[in-house]
Formats: structure tokens, sequence, C-alpha cells
């Protein structure tokens, strides 16, 4: 790990000041994945502001009927709380099929938005990465991609978000509060949170910056049957190869939103339209643009057949 | 303070290369230019109470909290496995929670309370959980086991506190000790003997005398 210097930070607008002021600093919340990456070099910060002392760390109920969820609430406490279980199902059921119980612990709500990619060749600092070290190539083009984006990707970079919890905020239309070192703040909706990676790879998220998530808010609760269901490689402790979100109403109408098959959650209202034609028409159209490769082609059939399987425990 | 000849002239050797970039952490935005250009480690104290013993130490702020409790207080009982979160060898209980403390700096528990497996029994004096890992098993080579037991307790605590989990058929309703629920809260600890349902049985036990 290279040597960082280090601080507590004491306010939001002061957290984000610190950012801006030093180049190459970064927060750090949970550290469950920059920690990770730092010890392989992947990420390298000079200095690190630690806001884990920032009173960030409440649910509290939004005017609108919804919920506002600090940026620092822990994944455990999130999918543990009574409001979300009884009225955001698919959120509870997303968090808690992630990573482990010490992780949940410890991983924060905005921090797990921004995790980075588990692509094995972001991760090997021997290979090119567009992502980790731009215009040095692709090495997942053409390599071991099993696990890669089918959808949404380019050819500077077939990375995937690997994350579970970004799901279902997608599906839930979640909005992101952030403030920045002059104490602005913005509220940027999900769907424009996380970016494809055109030929800029490296940059992830519409961010500016220095910019701090200091809350996410779901809106008033949707009716309807919650599923998140997840196919991975084992039953626990794994990254989905293929994840579904759904909140399904009794017509068969409804929302949905698919995790492990591109760099950001993937959702399309129009593709949404077709739930009530079934599974394949929603996924033909969702699907209609994707490149994927020989090793992870497989993903368009096993989404199709998981959120066939979505709707048929909607049914029941 | 700690003990050891050799702890003591790491502390020296450390501090003799530091002494500037200490300066460096208590007035950051002044000194980030000297500890840059130095590029050695930058040192920062931090207080922590450990099994009960509160320490004040001198850290590389790269040290993680793994790293300060085997190295630095010599409490080896935590492991170091893959460094990386992913196999649960060295699961401590910070503030009541179990975390990888292979994935946190120790700078980042300033004040923190932490339980290893040290604090929790000793021989003849053994906590419930490590008696019944003997009686039923659970274990081999013992390398994980520290880790397994910090997890385990931490398990029921969280089934008794109402944290929910992946294998609840219903989100709403009162989690309960079974087999499945053991198996899924515990998949964050890896044990390559593959001593688990020895495992999962210490802890139905431990779980059945607490019920």
């Amino acid at each position: 790990m290279k040597s960082f210097t280090y601080e507590r930070a004491t306010s939001p607008a002061e957290a984000a000041a610190s950012i801006t002021r030093v180049p190459g600093a970064k927060f750090i919340a949970g550290g469950t994945n920059l920690l990770d990456l730092m010890k392989l070099q992947v990420e390298t910060p000079t200095h690190l502001v630690d806001v884990n002392g920032l009173a960030l760390d409440t649910i509290e109920p939004t005017e609108e009927g919804g919920l506002r969820i600090g940026a620092l609430v822990r994944n455990t406490d999130l999918a543990a709380d009574m409001r979300v279980r009884r009225s955001y199902a698919v959120l509870s059921r997303a968090l808690l099929s992630g990573a482990s119980g010490q992780l949940r612990n410890k991983a924060t709500t905005a921090g797990n938005l921004l995790q980075r990619t588990r692509c094995p060749y972001f991760y090997d600092t021997a290979q090119p990465c567009n992502k980790r070290q731009p215009g040095s190539g692709c090495s997942a083009i053409g390599g071991i991609s099993r696990q890669l984006a089918v959808v949404g990707a380019s050819e500077a970079c077939i990375a995937t978000h690997p994350g579970d919890m970004a799901v279902a905020m997608r599906v839930l239309d979640a909005h992101v509060e952030t403030v920045n070192g002059e104490g602005v703040t913005r509220t940027i909706p999900i769907a424009a949170f996380h970016r494809n990676p055109g030929d800029t790879p490296q940059i992830e998220t519409s961010l500016q910056p220095g910019e701090l998530i200091t809350a996410v808010t779901i809106p008033k609760p949707v009716a309807g049957t919650h599923i998140y269901r997840k196919v991975r490689d084992r039953a626990s402790y794994a990254f989905a190869l293929v994840s579904v979100a759904a909140v399904i109403q009794r017509d068969g109408s409804g929302r949905v939103a698919i995790g492990g098959v591109a760099p950001k959650p993937w959702r399309d209202e129009a593709a949404e339209a077709e739930l009530p034609k079934g599974a394949k028409a929603v996924t033909d159209r969702l699907f209609a643009d994707a490149r994927p490769t020989d090793d992870n082609a497989y993903k368009l059939k096993l989404t199709e057949r998981a959120l066939g399987a979505v709707l048929t425990e909607a049914r029941a | 303070m700690h003990g050891t000849e050799d702890l003591e002239l790491n502390r020296r050797d450390l501090m003799a290369g530091a002494s500037a970039c200490a300066v460096a952490v208590a007035c950051p935005s002044a000194a980030w230019a000297a500890s840059r250009d130095a590029s050695g480690p930058v040192m920062s104290k931090v207080s922590l109470t450990v099994n009960g013993t509160a320490h004040e130490i001198d850290l590389d702020t790269r040290t993680t909290l793994l790293d300060a409790v085997r190295e630095h207080l010599h409490l080896t009982g935590a492991k170091k496995g893959c460094d990386h979160g992913q196999c649960g060898a060295c699961t401590m209980i910070v503030d009541g929670r179990r975390i990888n403390s292979c994935l946190t700096l120790a700078v980042m528990h300033q004040g923190d309370t932490v339980t290893t497996i040290e604090g929790l029994g000793k021989p003849g004096e053994l906590h419930p959980m490590q008696a019944a890992f003997i009686k039923h098993d659970g274990y081999q080579c013992g390398f994980c086991t520290p880790g397994q037991i910090c997890s385990g307790i931490a398990v029921l605590d969280e089934i008794k506190a109402g944290i929910p989990s992946h294998v609840a058929a219903d989100l709403t309703a009162t989690a309960s000790f079974t087999t499945d629920e053991i198996r899924e809260r515990m998949s964050g600890n890896i044990c390559r003997c593959g001593a688990y349902s020895n495992i999962v049985d210490a802890m139905s036990e431990v779980a059945g005398r607490q019920a």
C-alpha cells in the first residue's frame, strides 16, 4: 500500500473541500472496497478523508412519504430497518443477498453505490485496463469475460457494476443527494448516476471531483410484489452472474431492473412495458443492442429465465 | 510498554524515520507537500480498548486493525488469511459488531472497543462457544477458528437482535436459529478443512442453550 496522510472530516462540506484541495485525495467510509484496492495498488490515494464521524447515519421519513437514507447507514442497518422490510422489500432482499455479514456491518449506502467493478483485469495491475489506466487497452475483450457485461459496454471497457443494492435502488427510482466543497447541494436521479463507459471508462458516475454523497432518498412505497432474485456460482457470498430486481402488479405489469449484465443497473422503461407478455418479450427488448462475448452470451438466456421465475413467483 | 524487545526496536526505528510526518497528520493542510515528497510512512496516534485494556499506539496510517492488534499489541489469535475480506479469519467484534479487521484501518477506530478471540475466554474459563467448538470438533487445523468463533457469537446476537438474512422466507418475521440461517450467516468465514457441519452443530448447541 502507498503511504497517505489522513484526516477525520468534521462536516460534509469541509470533507468535500479537503478532497478538492489535495490532488489524489479520496473519501473513506466503510473502506471494504477501497482498502482492498489500495492493497493491490489499484487505488493509490495520497490523502484519506475519513467521513465516518459525520452524522449521516440515520433513516428519516421524507415529506413525500418516502425515506431519506443517510450516506453512512450500514448495509446491515438498512436491510434490517422495519420500514424497508415492510414497504421496500426488494431493497432489503438485494442488500441481504450481497457480500457477507462482516462486510454488510461495515459497508455504507453511499459506498455501495460507488463500489468498483470486480473485472479480473481491473484488479490485475500487470494487465492493460482502460478503467485503471486510461488508454492502456482492455484485456477483458478477447480475455476471460464470463462475468462481464453483455449490454451498455464499449470498445474500451466491458466491466459490470457488481452491486446488488444499486439494482434495487434503480427499480425504486432513488435519488442521490450530494454536497460539494462550496456547500452547494444537488440531487441526482439514480438513472443518471452511473454512466456507461463510452471511451472514458475511468469515469463511472456523474459525481464531480470532490462531490460527497450525503443521502439516498427513495420515493413513497410502490405497491406490488417485491422480488430480488440473484443467480450466482454458489448459494451465498458471491457476485451476481445475473440478478433481477422487480416490483410486479397483479395484472402482470410492473418494474424491473437487471444486475450483473451492464456497467450499471440495467432498466429500460420501454422493455418493462412488455412485462404482461412475459419474460422473453421483456428481455428481447432489453437486450436488443446487446453485444455479448462467446463467454458471456449465456447471460441473455439466464436473464430471461431468472425473470420468468420472478414472474412465476409473483403470480403464486 | 507493550513488552518485547523487537517491538521497541520497531517503534524507535519508525519514529526516527517519521518524526517529520507526524507533524503532517496534526496540521494536514500545511504539511502535505513535505510528507508526500518524503514518501515515507505517515504516523498517527490511535487509542483503542482491546479485550478490556486501553492502548495508545503510534501507527503508520496504512496499518489495518488486524495488523495493529497482531503486530503491535501481540494478540495473534485473529489470523491473516487472505487479507482481502474474503476468508473471515481476521473477524473481530468492534463496538458489538463483527467485521473483517483486515479491511479497516486502525486509525479509523479511535476510541473503539475491540474484542478478539483472546477476550472471549481462556483455558479453564472458556466461552460457551469455544467449549462447543471443542465438543463438536468444529475445527481441524484451527487457523480459521478464532474468526469462526467471533463470527459465530456475533451471528447468534444478530439473530436475537432481529436482523434478517437472505434465507428468510418472510422478511418481517422473527429469525430463528435454524441450520439454514446459520449456514447463510456464516458464509463469510471459510474453513478449508471443511469443518462446516461441526461448526453448525456447535453453534446450534449454544443457540439452543440461549433460546
